[in-house]
């Protein structure tokens, strides 16, 4: 029907503007754009001028009453806050383009071009560009302020503590902490006589932080708060948290002596225990019977003990003879064999003991190992009084020493290395202490190379300055325990390139 | 010539007045100055009359007329309908008209010839205006709108119609006609033509708010620039003397 339909073509005319006579096609308004424009201004009554606060040290704007949006310059997000800021305006017109127009950064001046449209004078829609200028003025943040009143002021702040009589665990925490950036909100660390201090800004981080804690290492925590200040108006309260968190003193490689109650809980596991490894459970080995038990941080807690012997009373011993009893056996990824030895102090080849141990796979004739000397040593435990007719070992050998091959290696850098918390050292200690720092990390260090499983939850860099030797040894089964090149992490450093093209000649 | 002019603080004058070649009709009430830009053109020439329609004062939308007759709606009093019989010229015959559309100034335009019709005027009443008016009669559209009357005025010379007509509407009408036309407007752009102004072959009186481009444009379309009444009237002053003798 419609191929059939006749329709009139029908060409649109041209009439006059009735303002400037000019020629133009007719519209509601019939009159050509310039002459309305001159007629009406639909920008009239927009704000053309508007103030807005500015931080300098955050760069950041104020949007009232309280938030402050941190912009650049000519960016996206500053557009949005300024035609924010027009909201009102902008309900009366419809925004159909917003851009920056550049200023100089110095100048404290905004300028944004605007183009609205709106309805005019029988329907004839009119569309009108205007620029608006926003004055910077310049004010600091609440955050900022009270950052450069004090800008030792913490809000929240962690106690972490261990008493025991060395920092080995605070260095294993330091790199742990460093691997998950838990620290990374932290205003400051500080070192403190047996433990560390962190303060934070903000308690959901110092909550946050006690929560990791406490998922990586026996802890008990308990919190306080102390009222700062208080504002009678608003009802509102300042306060200061703190959270004091207290790691378990017992540490791996320890001789621990179990309370009655807690080993019948553990299923009579022989009151000398060793701990072997230590995370948020307690691993407790008995080197007699090759059992092996785990202790919660609750439970642990329920019935808090000490342990009997720490590392720093390790003694060495000399082997001279390894005769296996027992099969090799799997305990959690670690193998252990039992094995009766005849050993001497190596200050003392006088005395000969035959003990049982149970490193009876790594031991050979000839080789030396760390124990605890129970023979020698004068314990003042109250629980080894409780118990009666126990048949206390004379020496329970703990890991096997690699000192001989170390020396000739002394002085040689690793070829790895770690990083370090940012922290605040105790002055007032003085120079032995420091010595014994460094003895300890030392001794850390080593720790780290000989045990595998304890390098699984860090990092580890590999350092730049670290040539291969020549002389490479012909391994072999008694070689110092190295840490395998793979294992290394390349440090962010595009540097890093040349290096490892030498060690692969390795 | 072209003049400006207000009743009452508006300037919808097509709407208050009624102007041909032979008499004007000029509503009541409001001062004298609306009378007097009247007479001051056209006193010597042809009669003003004051008058209402149906007790209104709207009477250039209510009748419709030329120089051979006027047309008024059934709602006319009996005394407007004598009082228009005794001040118009005798050859203008007074007709009231029964037709449902009684404002006849929307529904007809007209000249001394050719006459444009609402779409849906009854047959009686196309015969009537045939009659009474002397003129064709032509039933159209303007720009899409059946209110013809309203959205053009023409006179004997030229004619202006609603600003959107189409080209080949504004031939086709102008072939009808037979006189020049040229979309435009009146009173600073608004389209209804003939509510802001009234027009006959010497002179036209629009509303104060037409701008200059628009009385040019009215001006050049009804060639009012070298127009004289006398030449026009003389012709009808011979049938008066006539009569006088």
């Amino acid at each position: 029907m419609d191929a059939n339909m006749f329709v009139v073509p029908q060409t649109r005319g041209t009439v006059l503007c009735c303002k400037c006579g000019i020629s133009m096609a007719p519209n509601p308004a019939n009159m050509c754009v310039t002459c309305l424009r001159s007629e009406v201004d639909i920008t009239e009554g927009l704000r053309k001028h508007v103030t807005i606060m500015h931080c300098p040290e955050c760069s950041s704007y104020l949007q009232p009453p309280k938030t402050w949006i941190k912009a650049q310059l000519e960016s996206k997000e500053l557009l949005t806050f300024c035609v924010k800021r027009l909201e009102t305006d902008l309900k009366k017109v419809r925004l159909v383009n917003a851009e920056f127009i550049w200023t100089e950064p110095h100048s404290k001046r905004i300028k944004v071009k605007l183009k609205v449209q709106k309805e005019v004078l029988n329907g004839a829609i009119l569309e009108q560009s205007y620029v608006v200028e926003y004055v910077q003025q310049d004010h600091m943040c609440e955050s900022c302020t009270r950052f450069q009143a004090n800008p030792d002021q913490w809000v929240a702040s962690v106690q972490l503590r261990q008493r025991v009589s060395h920092r080995r665990t605070f260095f294993y925490l330091e790199q742990v902490i460093l691997k998950h950036d838990a620290a990374v909100n932290a205003i400051k660390i500080k070192q403190m006589d047996q433990g560390l201090d962190f303060f934070f800004a903000n308690r959901s981080h110092a909550v946050k932080f006690v929560e990791f804690l406490g998922k990586v290492a026996p802890t008990k925590s308990r919190h306080d708060k102390q009222l700062v200040s208080h504002d009678p108006k608003n009802n509102s309260y300042n306060y200061k948290y703190t959270f004091s968190v207290e790691i378990s003193p017992i540490c791996r490689e320890d001789l621990i002596c179990l309370p009655p109650r807690v080993a019948a809980s553990l299923g009579n596991l022989g009151p000398l225990v060793i701990c072997t490894k230590v995370t948020n459970n307690i691993t407790l080995l008995d080197p007699f019977t090759l059992r092996q038990c785990f202790l919660d941080t609750d439970q642990y807690w329920r019935h808090s003990f000490k342990s009997l012997l720490g590392s720093r009373q390790l003694v060495e011993y000399d082997v001279f003879n390894v005769e296996v009893v027992s099969p090799e056996y799997n305990l959690g990824g670690a193998k252990y064999v039992l094995a009766d030895v005849e050993v001497a102090r190596v200050t003392d080849y006088g005395k000969l003991f035959y003990i049982r141990t149970h490193l009876g796979h790594i031991l050979k004739p000839g080789d030396r190992a760390l124990g605890y000397d129970l023979y020698g040593a004068n314990s003042n435990d109250i629980e080894l009084d409780k118990y009666r007719g126990l048949n206390i070992p004379e020496a329970i050998l703990i890991k096997k020493s690699y000192e001989e091959k170390r020396q000739k290696k002394r002085g040689k850098p690793r070829s790895w290395k770690l990083k370090s918390l940012d922290m605040e050292l105790d002055e007032s200690k003085g120079r032995a202490h420091e010595e014994k720092m460094d003895s300890e990390y030392e001794e850390f260090l080593r720790d780290l190379e000989e045990n595998p499983e304890l390098r699984f939850n860090l990092s580890l860099y590999r350092n730049k300055d670290y040539q291969p030797s020549e002389m490479v040894s012909v391994s072999d089964a008694d070689d110092v325990p190295s840490v395998a090149l793979e294992e290394l992490l390349a440090d962010l450093d595009l540097i890093e390139q040349e290096d490892n093209e030498d060690s692969m000649r390795e | 010539m072209a003049t400006r002019l207000q009743f009452e603080n508006s300037c919808d004058v097509g709407v208050f007045s009624k102007l041909t070649n032979a008499y004007c009709l000029v509503a009541i009430g409001g001062s004298e100055n609306f009378y007097s830009a009247f007479e001051s053109e056209l006193a010597d020439v042809i009669p003003v009359i004051k008058t209402s329609i149906a007790g209104t004062r709207i009477i250039g939308r209510l009748c419709a007329g030329n120089k051979k007759g006027l047309l008024v709606p059934h709602t006319t009093t009996d005394q407007e309908l004598q009082h228009l019989r005794n001040s118009l010229p005798d050859q203008v015959v007074v007709q009231r008209i029964e037709e449902k559309l009684s404002a006849l100034g929307n529904c007809i335009a007209c000249n001394d010839h050719v006459a444009l019709t609402h779409t849906d005027l009854d047959r009686e009443t196309e015969e009537i205006i045939a009659d009474v008016l002397g003129v064709e009669v032509f039933r159209q559209t303007i720009a899409g709108n059946i209110l013809v009357g309203s959205y053009c005025a023409f006179s004997n010379r030229g004619g202006l119609v609603h600003p959107h007509t189409s080209i080949e509407d504004l031939d086709e009408l102008s072939t009808l006609l037979q006189v020049p036309l040229v979309a435009g407007t009146i009173n600073r752009g608004s389209d209804v033509i003939a509510a802001g102004m009234t027009v006959n072959d010497w002179t036209a009186f629009c509303g104060s708010d037409t701008t200059a481009t628009e009385l040019s444009v009215i001006e050049s379309v009804f060639k009012l620039r070298e127009a004289q009444p006398s030449a026009i009237v003389d012709e009808m002053r011979k049938s008066l003397i006539d009569s006088y003798v």
